[in-house]
């Protein structure tokens, strides 16, 4: 034992987390506060700006509705994504909770081997589904249905159609976790009472699920919110996210200040859509979701 | 497939829980099945009609220098960043699991940020940072990245399964002498292998993985695997995507699954002695 040191020394967790504080304080906490800072700078020409204070960016932002048409719809999308995750992801995770199916770990082996194919090329995979050579217009072509291809790809449905795939696991595992976490006597206590079977989930699991619920819709509006990669591969010109904003502002316009508001600007967004999830459910379900 | 639904509507109730699974299912993996099948069409173009089989695309695959440099150049940021991010969360595992200190449940939260922060604000914020101090982007920024983007997950791994493992076996070997390096050694991480693992195989694959921070990070000129994919991606769906794409899913379903049968069959024998 270390000279001196008690058994669990306070010290000794200090040495031990160290690195990782290090870590975040250089970059995750200093960048944001530095972000916070660049909003205040003056643009000069692309790729200079000037440390005189300005509230130019902040006005810019509140007055030209090209950026309040960004953030509502990246509101929406986000929104309908979580929402649609949510109804379709319900029902696998129930199943899988109910199911005496005797291979049940192999249905969730499942649901985590999307997590390790590349996210651009599952990204990209719907193109086959929904371009104009995908499986759906080829298919429709040849039966007769219709002569020319349907424009379904680059649109903000293929946008939301390619993050649905994308969050669907994050939604289904969350619901499993807090249905496996439901004591089962409870449901087989509001049979015997005479519930029926939909009552019962009704009045029982379904109000004890909610939390992985809850968990999940935060994750999942979070995550399509953020998102670059979607609507850059299956959307139009028009479905551009404050994520393909950002980007373009700061690499192609390379506007700093301006991107460093936009960027500030989604964070507060997303901050205080968990904030007020947090205050509701807790961040520990969130965990217990990353983790699961 | 469940006995406890004597009435219709649950019945009925059950079987749409189930079509709708398959559906959901379905929907998954078909994309992705449509990849790999494509990559094996002898098809000029990427999409359907499917007209004859061909591994022509997989031998240009072999032949394209920007690919397999970009292959590599992910593989080394994969492998460092696996490597330091596991060591560094297994340390800060212990001391949230272990320790009681003022200010832990500031830093547990911090912790998980970088996960629940979407990746273009960490990608500007990193820039935003270097630029301050006038350093042009590097590969050990890209490399600092990742490990940022990574720790989360490997803490949350490595923190569940420390709280599994009881304070008293080490506490039995330190009052009998044994000094904390070779306790920790001797006792916690044989305990922990299994975390270790699953953390080292994460983070490899996040890293691997991550486009939208690594299109802010990388260093002029120097594309990973998937910024590669999508600069291919700009000029057309072509058959040789969907053969790079085949071959990344083989490698990155067939490692882990790999790691984990192994890791079964060990415990399994182990158990069988």
């Amino acid at each position: 034992m270390t000279k001196g040191w008690k058994l669990y020394d306070q010290r000794l967790a200090w040495v031990l987390v160290a690195p990782v504080l290090l870590l975040l304080t250089l970059l995750l906490l200093l960048p944001i506060a530095m972000m916070t800072v660049y909003t205040f700078f003056t643009f000069v020409t692309a790729g200079v700006e000037s440390a005189v204070l300005t509230f130019d960016n902040w006005k810019e932002f509140l007055t030209d509705s090209y950026y309040h048409g960004f953030l509502w719809k990246t509101v929406r999308v986000g929104a309908i994504t979580a929402v649609i995750c949510a109804i379709l992801g319900y029902f696998p995770a129930y199943f899988i909770w109910a199911t005496t199916f005797r291979h049940k770990w192999l249905l969730l082996l499942l649901l985590i081997v999307p997590f390790w194919i590349s996210f651009t090329i599952r990204t990209f995979s719907w193109i086959h589904i929904l371009g104009e050579q995908g499986l759906i217009n080829v298919v429709l072509i040849r039966l007769g249905v219709i002569n020319e291809p349907l424009p379904m790809l680059y649109t903000e449905g293929a946008v939301i159609m390619g993050l649905l795939h994308f969050l669907l696991p994050y939604m289904i595992l969350n619901v499993y976790v807090s249905l496996e976490s439901i004591d089962r006597t409870l449901i087989a206590a509001a049979r015997s009472m005479g519930c029926t079977s939909a009552q019962a989930f009704r009045e029982v699991t379904l109000p004890l699920s909610m939390p992985g619920l809850g968990a999940g819709l935060l994750l999942c509006f979070v995550l399509a919110a953020g998102s670059y990669v979607t609507p850059q591969l299956l959307g139009g010109s028009r479905d551009a996210l404050f994520g393909n904003l950002i980007y373009d502002t700061i690499m192609g316009q390379l506007n700093w200040p301006m991107g460093a508001t936009l960027s500030i600007v989604l964070f507060v967004l997303l901050g205080a859509a968990a904030a007020a999830y947090s205050r509701y459910m807790g961040l520990s379900q969130i965990m217990k979701g990353l983790s699961a | 497939m469940r006995a406890d639904h004597p009435n219709r509507e649950g019945r009925w109730a059950w079987r749409l829980t189930g079509a709708i699974t398959v559906c959901v299912y379905i929907f998954m993996f078909a994309p992705i099945l449509a990849t790999v099948v494509l990559s094996f069409n002898a098809s000029m173009f990427g999409g359907f009609p499917l007209t004859g089989f061909s591994l022509r695309w997989y031998e240009k695959l072999l032949t394209n220098e920007p690919v397999l440099d970009a292959f590599r150049t992910s593989m080394w940021i994969a492998l460092v960043t696996a490597t330091v991010t596991t060591l560094l969360g297994i340390m800060a595992a212990l001391a949230l699991v272990r320790f009681e200190f003022r200010g832990k449940q500031a830093i547990n939260t911090l912790v998980i940020l970088p996960a629940l922060v979407p990746e273009t604000i960490l990608g500007v914020g990193l820039l935003v940072m270097i630029k301050a101090v006038d350093q042009p982007r590097s590969m050990t920024l890209l490399v600092l990245g990742h490990i940022l983007l990574t720790l989360p997950y490997v803490v949350l791994i490595v923190q569940a399964r420390m709280v599994g493992i009881k304070r008293s076996y080490e506490e039995a070997a330190l009052s009998l002498g044994a000094p904390r390096v070779s306790t920790f050694r001797e006792i916690t991480l044989p305990l922990l292998i299994p975390a270790v693992l699953a953390s080292v195989l994460l983070a490899f694959t996040i890293s691997f993985d991550n486009t939208s921070a690594s299109l802010f990070w990388r260093p002029a000129g120097v594309e990973t695997m998937p910024t590669q994919i999508l600069s291919m991606l700009k000029i057309s769906i072509s058959p040789e995507v969907n053969a790079l794409g085949t071959v990344m899913i083989l490698l990155t379903v067939g490692i882990p699954l790999a790691g984990g049968l192994v890791l079964q069959s060990l415990t399994w024998f182990k158990a069988g002695k």
